[in-house]
């Protein structure tokens, strides 16, 4: 349970991440954040990178503001940022719910917001709230830096579309308008275990009726995405418990279900059309 | 590959000069190089919490970090927590509160705990219990522990 050896690289500003990468990542070198992911699979001998560019110390990194009309999140933002409201609004309230699911408290005080989305774990929440809504990540390398929208970043399980010299710098999430609704749910065996369901729904509700509906699903596909089946039964119809079971059932429906040892595909089918359910009875509380 | 650096690790304010590889983790350098062997280690990738130390103040798992990573940072472990003989008032109530019994997760706990109340003190009762699922006990059943700091959190919100 020890890890393997590597060298590790301390890099102080962004140009010298970038520098460390596009020299190391060819040499199996990769970014070390949090390490609260990466460090177990280490000790598993699962992954044994040969050099680890660790983050930890970059300038900058660690910025977490409002620029314009959406949420500026570095690449050094643990999740424990995040356990009280990081900016007045539904955004904030929506990010400091979703934070008290993952994982446990101090390894929220180490992991990173964008960690976990180049991780890209189909159970992990935050890759969740950057599907949801519609997330644009800045990617850096030593050939520039380029925008990519969340659908186009998360490929699958555990894979992203980074370039082997890229690292991804920041997420930005587009704030909310304050009449936002918005309801998580998220099942797992234990608290802080990995999801094997979770969906995540926002809305707003012009004269009594649901437009710009949201609805995320996961942990139940091999990345987390906005289900369209379902914002299609939500838009335009009034709040409502036969409401909220329809779009379970839609999303239900929509979905290409993961399968493993302990769960088949009617089971996670069953977890999305509850979740889903739930998610929409809390937004409506 | 196995090139050692010189790092300083501040543990309950002694400072330790070793040397070690990139790949020891920081619980293995608290204790065997620095000696501190009151902070254990369980499972050795993250899930039981025996090894929580505080560093720069927060509960962190000392064994998902790696001991360069906190050169020069202020460690704090369970060696640290009494003031000469008088105990901390967290491990006073889980003596009082039957808070351990074979007391291998103990130092996990308390420091968990300890970091978590100084950060919050007032932190609500349901939210502490979800701070405590950290961390595994396999003796006590969990509920002399939530006893054991309910207890120490009033006594800390006091003093």
């Amino acid at each position: 349970m020890k890890p393997a050896p590597f060298t590790r690289h301390v890099p102080r500003t962004v140009d010298e991440v970038v520098s460390a990468l596009a020299e190391f990542a060819p040499l199996d070198g990769r970014i070390l954040a949090g390490g609260q992911s990466l460090v177990p699979i280490m000790a598993f001998r699962m992954a044994r990178p040969a050099h680890l560019i660790d983050i930890n110390e970059v300038e900058g990194l660690d910025r977490l503001a409002v620029d314009g009309d959406y949420l500026s999140i570095g690449a050094r933002v643990r999740h424990g940022a995040f356990h009280k409201p990081v900016i007045d609004g539904p955004l904030g309230k929506l990010l400091a719910f979703v934070v008290s699911h993952i994982a446990h408290y101090p390894i929220r005080m180490r992991g990173t917001f964008c960690g976990s989305l180049a991780h890209a774990d189909p159970a992990s929440e935050w890759c969740l709230v950057a599907a949801t809504l519609n997330a644009q990540l800045v990617v850096k390398s030593v050939r520039g830096e380029r925008i990519v929208d969340v659908t186009d970043f998360l490929e699958g399980i555990m894979s992203t579309s980074l370039a082997e010299d890229e690292f991804l710098a920041e997420a930005r999430l587009p704030l909310l308008p304050d009449d936002t609704k918005f309801g998580f749910y998220e099942f797992s065996r234990r608290a802080g275990d990995f999801a094997m369901s979770a969906a995540l729904v926002t809305y707003r509700l012009v004269d009594g009726v649901i437009a710009d509906a949201h609805v995320g699903i996961g942990g139940a596909e091999d990345r987390a995405r906005r289900i369209t089946e379902a914002e299609d039964v939500l838009n335009g119809q009034v709040p409502s418990p036969d409401l909220f079971v329809a779009v379970g059932e839609a999303a239900a429906n929509a979905i290409e279900p993961l399968e493993d040892i302990q769960t088949t595909a009617e089971y996670r089918c069953d977890l999305v059309r509850a979740v889903t359910r739930r998610a929409l009875e809390r937004s409506a509380q | 590959m196995s090139d050692k650096t010189d790092i300083t690790l501040t543990i309950n304010g002694h400072s330790h000069a070793i040397r070690v590889e990139s790949r020891r983790t920081l619980a293995d350098a608290i204790r065997e190089d620095c000696g501190q062997t009151g902070t254990h280690i369980g499972c050795e990738h993250g899930v039981c919490g025996a090894c929580t130390v505080l560093v720069n103040g927060e509960p962190v798992r000392s064994c998902l970090m790696f001991a360069q990573q906190a050169d020069g940072k202020e460690i704090r472990t369970v060696e640290g927590l009494a003031d000469g003989d008088e105990m901390h008032p967290m491990q006073r109530a889980f003596m009082e509160n039957h808070g351990l019994q074979c007391g291998f997760c103990t130092p996990g706990f308390l420091m968990l705990a300890v970091g978590v109340l100084e950060r919050e003190p007032d932190i609500s009762d349901h939210d502490l219990i979800d701070v405590l699922s950290s961390n595994l006990c396999r003796c006590t059943g969990y509920q002399n522990i939530i006893k054991a700091v309910r207890a120490a959190a009033v006594e800390m919100r006091q003093s």
